[in-house]
C-alpha cells in the first residue's frame, strides 16, 4: 500500500477514533454557520411596530402553527422584483424575532402571507376559512370549519405567555393578567383571523427601503 | 464456554416486517394527501384528515418509520456480517426495535391532532423527542458495541456510513429540538426567527444528508457488492468520498433560504458548498455503479440488482439536480414550487426507496432462512410498478414546478404581473392528478412486495429456521482489538 493509506489504517481499525473523527467533521459546518448567527441574534432588534403577539394573536399564531398552514403558505417575501410586486416589501429578519418557530415556510401551494394583513376584510377571511371555494373558485385549500366551533382556553394562553417570557419575549405581568379579558368569547377562528390581519401590517421597513421599485 | 455464537437475525426480521408495514402506511397517507391537493373536498371537513394535518404523517411515516426501520434493520445485519460477530447487547437491540416503533406510533398518532412543533421533518412534540433521543443513544450503543467486539480488524466502509448516520442524526436531532415545554402537548423552540430558520434547515438538510443519504449509502456499500458478487470498485475512492461527503454536507443547509432574510454570506457559503457536494455524491454513485462491472448480465435476471442500479442512477441524477437548484439564479425560479417536491421524490422514491427495496430483497431470504425470495416475477412486477410510478410522479412535478416558477415571474410589457396566483394553481391541476396516479403505482408495488415477503417468511413464521452461526475467521497476529475467543 502506498504512503497515505497507513494513516487512514489507524482510523479504520479503531471504532472509537472513527466515531470521534466523524463527530468532529460533521460539527464544523454547523458551528461555522450557526454560531455567528446566534451571536448576531442579540443585535437584531424587532422592527418598528413589531411587538410580542397580544394574547388573541398569540392564540391565532399557535393555531396557524397547529393547523400546519406553513406547509402550503410561506411568510417570506424574497428580495426579487416579481415577489415584491405580488406580495409587497421583501421580508426582513427583524420582523420574525417573536416567531417560535419561524414561519417562513418552504412551499407555496397557496400564496405568501407575510403581508396579507389588511388585504381582505375579516368577513372575507371567515368565509374563506369556512369554505375557500365560496370566495376563491378553483382554490385547493381545505376548509377549516372546526375553528369556528372551538373556544380558547385563557389559562393555557397565559401559560404560553409566561413560557415565552422565560425565553426572552418582553411580556409584562399586566399583559398576562389581562389575557382572559382579551380572549373572552373568542373562537379559534377569531384568533386566527386576528393573527392573519396583523401579518406584516405595521412593520414594513421604512426609508430607505421605500425607494425599492415595486414595493407597493 | 458459551455455545457456538450465532447472528442475531431476530431483531433484523422484526425491522424488516416494520419497514414493509410502515412503507405501506406512509405511502398510503402520501397518496391520500396528494389526492386532497387535486380534490380538496377529500378532507371531509375533518381536522385530522386534512392535508396540513396528515402531511407530517406522510413525511414522518416514509422517512423515519419506513426508512428508519429499514436502516436500523440493515445496519444490524451488516455490522454483524462485516465484523463476524453477534450484535452486542441483545436486549438493548430488542429495546431499540420496540422503542422506535413506539416513537413512530406516538408521533403519527399525535401529529394529525395538532400536537406538533411544526418544524418540518421534526414535527413530533418534546416528549416524543426525548424518547427518540433515548432510542437513538441505545441504537448507537448497540452499533458501536458490536463494532468493538468484531473479529475482523478492518471496519468495512458500510459501517463508516452507518456510524456517521448515527452520530450526526443524534447531534442534529438534539440541537434542532431544544425547546421549552408549556404543557405536555405544546412547547416553544429556544430559537426564534432567523436563527430558528438556520437551525431548522441545518437540521432539515442534514436529515436528508445523514438519514436519507449516509445511512442508505451504508446499505449500498454492503448490498451492492453482495448482490453484484463483485468486490467494491475502489476502496480508496470510497475513503475520499466518505470524508468529503460528511464534512461538506453540513455546510449546505443554507441553500433552503436563498434570497430570504438570512444574511447573504450564509446563503453564498451554502451555495458554494452545495456545488462542491456534487463531487462526493457522484463519486459514491460511480463507485456503486462500477462495482457492477463484470456482473451487468445480472440485470437480466435479478430484479434486486435492477432496483440497485436504478437507485444509483437516481442518486446521481437527484444530487446533480440538488446542486443545480442550490445556484441562486436557479433557486429563484425553483424555490417554493413543486420542483422542490419533484427533487425530493426523485431522491426518495428513486434513490432511497429503490436502494432499500433492492437491499431488502437481497437481505430478506438470508434473514428468513430461504434460498431466494418467494417469487421473482413479483419482484419484477414491483420493479416496473415502482419505476413507472416514479417517472409519472417526478415528471409531472417537474412540469408543475417549472410552470409555477415561470408563471409567478411572468410580466406583461408594461411591467405588470401576467398571472394571478390562482392561474398557476389551475395550470398545475392536471399534473396534481398525474402525480397522485404515480403515487398509486408506487404504493401498489409496495403491496406486491409485502405479499412476497409474507410468503418468503412462511418458514420463519412456523419457527422452522435455525440461527446462522458466526464464522470465526483465521486469527491475525497482534490484532487490535483482540478478537473474541472462538466460540464452541
Amino acid at each position: 500500500m502506498a504512503g497515505g493509506y497507513k494513516y487512514f489504517e489507524a482510523i479504520e481499525k479503531h471504532a472509537g477514533k472513527l466515531g470521534i473523527l466523524i463527530a468532529i467533521m460533521v460539527s464544523l459546518g454547523g458551528l461555522a454557520e450557526i454560531t455567528p448567527l446566534f451571536m448576531e441574534a442579540h443585535k437584531v432588534h424587532p422592527a418598528e411596530g413589531v411587538k410580542p403577539y397580544d394574547p388573541l394573536r398569540l392564540a391565532g399564531k399557535d393555531i396557524y402553527v397547529r393547523e400546519g398552514c406553513y406547509l402550503c403558505h410561506s411568510q417570506m417575501i424574497r428580495a426579487l422584483r416579481f415577489e415584491t410586486q405580488r406580495y409587497g416589501h421583501y421580508s426582513v429578519a427583524s420582523e420574525s424575532v417573536y416567531d417560535r418557530p419561524f414561519q417562513w415556510g418552504s412551499k407555496r401551494t397557496g400564496p405568501d402571507l407575510a403581508r396579507v394583513g389588511g388585504k381582505y376584510s375579516d368577513t372575507w377571511q371567515r368565509l374563506h376559512l369556512m369554505d375557500p371555494r365560496a370566495v376563491a373558485p378553483d382554490s385547493n385549500m381545505p376548509a377549516f370549519p372546526w375553528l369556528a366551533r372551538e373556544t380558547i382556553d385563557a389559562a393555557d394562553i397565559q401559560a404560553r405567555m409566561r413560557t415565552l417570557r422565560r425565553l426572552g419575549d418582553p411580556y409584562s405581568d399586566a399583559e398576562i393578567a389581562a389575557a382572559p379579558e382579551a380572549l373572552k368569547g373568542k373562537t379559534a377562528m377569531d384568533a386566527l383571523i386576528a393573527y392573519l390581519q396583523g401579518l406584516g401590517v405595521d412593520n414594513e421597513p421604512h426609508a430607505p427601503a421605500t425607494a425599492q421599485a415595486g414595493a407597493r | 464456554m458459551h455455545p457456538t455464537e450465532t447472528y442475531n437475525d431476530r431483531v433484523v426480521r422484526l425491522f424488516l416486517l416494520a419497514a414493509a408495514v410502515w412503507g405501506i402506511v406512509g405511502m398510503s397517507i402520501g397518496v391520500f394527501a396528494a389526492a386532497q391537493l387535486a380534490w380538496p373536498a377529500l378532507n371531509f371537513n375533518t381536522s385530522w384528515l386534512t392535508f396540513s394535518h396528515i402531511r407530517p404523517d406522510h413525511t414522518f411515516g416514509v422517512i423515519f418509520a419506513f426508512g428508519g426501520s429499514a436502516l436500523m434493520g440493515t445496519c444490524y445485519y451488516v455490522v454483524q456480517r462485516t465484523g463476524h460477530t453477534r450484535l452486542a447487547f441483545d436486549r438493548l437491540a430488542t429495546f431499540t426495535f420496540w422503542g422506535w416503533q413506539l416513537v413512530c406510533v406516538l408521533a403519527m398518532a399525535t401529529m394529525p391532532f395538532g400536537i406538533t412543533q411544526s418544524k418540518e421533518y421534526a414535527e413530533p412534540e418534546w416528549f416524543i423527542d426525548i424518547l427518540i433521543a433515548v432510542v437513538w443513544v441505545s441504537f448507537g450503543t448497540v452499533f458501536f458495541g458490536s463494532l468493538a467486539r468484531r473479529r475482523i480488524q478492518h471496519i468495512y466502509v458500510a459501517n463508516w456510513y452507518y456510524g456517521a448516520f448515527i452520530v450526526a442524526v443524534g447531534l442534529l436531532h438534539i440541537v434542532n429540538n431544544l425547546a421549552l415545554p408549556v404543557s405536555l402537548t405544546k412547547s416553544y423552540p429556544i430559537y426564534s426567527g432567523v436563527v430558528d430558520a438556520m437551525v431548522q434547515w441545518w437540521y432539515g438538510h442534514n436529515a436528508v444528508a445523514f438519514f436519507l443519504t449516509a445511512g442508505f449509502l451504508g446499505m449500498m456499500y454492503y448490498f451492492v457488492p453482495r448482490q453484484a458478487q463483485q468486490p467494491l470498485w475502489s476502496y480508496r475512492f470510497s475513503i475520499v468520498n466518505f470524508w468529503a461527503l460528511i464534512s461538506v454536507y453540513m455546510w449546505a443547509g443554507a441553500h433552503h433560504l436563498m434570497y430570504t432574510a438570512l444574511p447573504d454570506w450564509v446563503q453564498s457559503v451554502g451555495m458554494a458548498f452545495s456545488l462542491v457536494l456534487l463531487m462526493p455524491s457522484w463519486g459514491s454513485a460511480a463507485n456503486g455503479l462500477l462495482t457492477f462491472n463484470g456482473s451487468w448480465h445480472k440485470l437480466k435476471t435479478d430484479p434486486a440488482a435492477k432496483f440497485m442500479v436504478l437507485s444509483l442512477v437516481f442518486y446521481a441524477a437527484s444530487t446533480f439536480e440538488g446542486s443545480m437548484m442550490a445556484i441562486k439564479t436557479v433557486n429563484s425560479l425553483s424555490h417554493y414550487t413543486d420542483w422542490t417536491i419533484a427533487h425530493v421524490h426523485s431522491g426518495s422514491i428513486g434513490w432511497v426507496a429503490m436502494i432499500t427495496i433492492g437491499s431488502l430483497y437481497a437481505m430478506a431470504p438470508r434473514a428468513l432462512g430461504r434460498p431466494a425470495m418467494h417469487s421473482t416475477r413479483a419482484m419484477e412486477l414491483h420493479f416496473w410498478l415502482h419505476t413507472c410510478g416514479l417517472l409519472l410522479y417526478v415528471i409531472s412535478m417537474w412540469a408543475a414546478g417549472i410552470t409555477e416558477g415561470v408563471m409567478w415571474r411572468s410580466t406583461q410589457p408594461d411591467g405588470a404581473l401576467t398571472y394571478s396566483f390562482l392561474d398557476s394553481l389551475r395550470a398545475v391541476h392536471p399534473l396534481y392528478i398525474t402525480r397522485m396516479l404515480g403515487g398509486v403505482l408506487v404504493l401498489s408495488g409496495m403491496l406486491v412486495m409485502a405479499w412476497n415477503l409474507w410468503h418468503t417468511a412462511a418458514h420463519a413464521r412456523k419457527r422452522l429456521i435455525t440461527p446462522i452461526p458466526v464464522p470465526i475467521p483465521e486469527p491475525v497476529p497482534h490484532q487490535v482489538p483482540a478478537p473474541l475467543p472462538a466460540a464452541g
